[in-house]
């Protein structure tokens, strides 16, 4: 039921471990590294079956660890590959994760068989059981564990981001500058990625595998299309994620339908909407734009076609309303707006079906043909 | 030379790409206050013989003074100015951003960019043009605009010695003349400048000194000593025939 306790804790679980992710989205975004996540998620077995053999207990957190150190391993074989230049950073990607799920998968079937070493019952989270795993210290109820692991995990992102904004952004640009400049851009790198296993790990603990990828790639996306500032470029990504999770589980209660697919879902829904409506790249811009520049080149062209025969023999062929669209190969319709709106502007005037440039007019014809047909 | 010690002193550095070599045993002093440019053909190393003397490639044997000291002593006197095409011009950041970063060394690690930065960085963004696109977003500066705001950023960082690789490298008309006076404002200022240049018409126009390299050394020093027709053909080979300036 909507605001019903449950719908809350669900809510603000999907939340928190949205905005968790969407923190570190558009660094990877940046970086050309948005499908890591879902290498990483794929390699948790691997972390999670070695970590299980070495303390033998299935609740331990030194499985948590240990899945996170496996998104490490992964980041740096995939660095070492794309770097060795015999393959390219998404091939690396592709090679270098089924290489340690299969590497996970072989593990947990050989030595963890009679323990129900389940990946589902370990690692894979639903947004709607958020509720039933508490975190309680004695008698006290602190809340769902998800929801106070990944708001830790969201504060300790937020931390580092602030701390390191500027050192992030000069190696994210340009990591030869920040090298030059004594920065470290390799150390950041890793920290970076260290935040992003662990940020991975927890959160696919707390809402599962599809909402993690999403959570790291659609803000940031949707985010990217609506500003030129990094500091904004995360403010936005933190927003849709809490937009999208709130939206999403409220549809997820209204319908009664899984929470990670509605929430994925409405996430892309209003990435699709921003695509759209983006005030500077969106598609609508982009296409009125397009026609305020085509309308403003034919405006331009007509005005230069009836300078370019003023006072020649060919004049009053050139400027009669009647055949000018078979001089220009423009549709009957087409010439006649653009004839409208010229003479509107007052650009030429109309006599006795001839077109003649006014003084405005033919100083605008002047300036193109001087200036080249540059419109702005 | 006017200086005991050099700007650059270069030694038998030699650079390979696995067994190719690159650089091949290199000796080259840059005199302080010297206005230079490295030229050679395609494949010629030039933007490797920055990136060595730099640290950022690794040398297969050799050593590189800056100033008499290796380079980590002396980065923070040092500008480098990449080709443009090195970064992701669709970054989300201003023309303004780009060059504050030229003030990050300064700063040092955690210090934000404040309000004396962002006066220096203005000043640059003035001497360089650009004052207009300071708010502009940087993908939508032309292929000149972006070479003087890499520029810009190289002069916020206060330093004396500059490598500039390709700086004249497809940019319009308006930005080679800024660039050029840019580059004559730093040797009256006593500054060093080394610049990858690939025109050969323009190098005598342009610069005080010239190295010439093709893997190895042809010749460096000043520009109406070794910019002969015989260094410059043994430099380019035949093609120097269609290349040569009149001497």
């Amino acid at each position: 039921m909507l605001f019903s306790p449950e719908f809350l804790e669900v809510s603000a679980t999907v939340a928190v471990t949205a905005i968790a992710c969407a923190l570190l989205g558009p660094f990877l975004l940046l970086r050309r590294l948005a499908l890591l996540t879902d290498a990483i998620g794929h390699v948790l077995l691997f972390g999670i079956v070695v970590a299980f053999l070495i303390v033998g207990q299935l609740d331990s957190p030194w499985l948590l660890f240990g899945a996170a150190a496996t998104g490490l391993v992964t980041v740096v074989l995939i660095e070492a590959l794309s770097r060795s230049q015999v393959v390219r950073e998404d091939a690396a990607i592709g090679l270098t994760f089924p290489a340690l799920f299969a590497g996970g998968i072989i593990l947990a079937t050989l030595f963890a068989r009679n323990t129900h070493l389940d990946i589902d019952q370990v690692m894979l989270g639903y947004a709607e059981f958020a509720p039933e795993h508490r975190l309680e210290i004695g008698e006290y109820d602190l809340g769902p564990r998800s929801l106070i692991v990944m708001g830790l995990m969201g504060l300790l992102n937020l931390t580092a981001i602030a701390i390191f904004f500027k050192e992030l952004k000069i190696s994210t640009f340009d990591a030869t500058l920040a090298a030059s400049l004594g920065f470290l851009p390799a150390v950041l790198h890793y920290g970076l990625m260290t935040l992003v296993s662990f940020t991975v790990v927890t959160a696919f603990d707390s809402t599962g595998p599809v909402l993690v990828v999403a959570f790291f790639v659609i803000p940031a996306m949707s985010s990217y299309l609506l500003t030129d500032r990094l500091g904004w470029f995360l403010a936005w990504s933190v927003l849709y994620a809490v937009a999208g999770s709130f939206l999403g589980t409220a549809a997820a209660f209204a319908l009664e339908t899984t929470v990670s697919g509605t929430v994925a879902t409405v996430m892309g829904g209003l990435f699709g909407l921003t695509w759209l409506a983006a005030p500077r790249y969106g598609l609508i811009r982009h296409w009125t734009e397009r026609r305020r520049l085509r309308r403003a080149m034919h405006d331009r062209l007509l005005l230069i076609h009836l300078k370019n025969h003023e006072g020649t023999p060919e004049e009053s062929a050139e400027s009669d309303v009647r055949n000018l669209h078979e001089h220009f190969r423009w549709t009957l319709a087409a010439t006649d707006r653009i004839v409208r709106r010229a003479m509107s502007h007052a650009w030429v005037l109309c006599e006795s079906s001839h077109l003649k440039l006014t003084p405005v007019g033919r100083e605008i014809a002047d300036r193109d043909i001087t200036a080249g047909p540059f419109i702005s | 030379m006017m200086n005991a010690k050099p700007a650059v002193n270069v030694a038998d550095l030699t650079v390979a790409y696995r067994d190719r070599p690159v650089l091949w045993d290199i000796d080259l002093q840059v005199p302080a206050g010297a206005l230079m440019a490295v030229v050679g053909p395609n494949g010629a190393g030039k933007s490797t013989l920055l990136k060595a003397i730099l640290g950022l490639v690794k040398p297969v044997a050799g050593m590189v003074e800056l100033f008499g000291q290796p380079y980590r002593a002396v980065a923070k006197k040092i500008a480098y100015v990449p080709q443009r095409t090195s970064v992701d011009w669709d970054f989300p950041a201003t023309v303004r951003d780009v060059v504050l970063m030229g003030t990050y060394g300064q700063l040092g690690w955690f210090r934000r960019p404040g309000q004396p930065q962002r006066k220096l960085a203005d000043e640059a963004l003035a001497r360089m043009g650009m004052q207009d696109y300071a708010n502009r977003q940087i993908s939508q500066l032309s292929g000149g605009q972006q070479q003087r705001v890499f520029l810009a950023r190289s002069l916020v960082q206060g330093a004396e010695l500059f490598f500039m690789d390709e700086p004249f490298q497809g940019v319009d008309a308006t930005t080679e003349e800024v660039i050029l006076k840019l580059l004559h404002e730093l040797r009256n200022a006593g500054k060093t400048v080394v610049v990858v240049h690939h025109d050969l018409g323009t190098v005598r126009d342009y610069f005080d000194w010239v190295t010439l390299i093709n893997v190895k050394k042809i010749a460096s020093g000043q520009l109406s000593e070794v910019f002969t027709p015989e260094n410059i053909s043994q430099t380019y080979g035949h093609r120097a025939l269609i290349a040569n300036p009149s001497a």
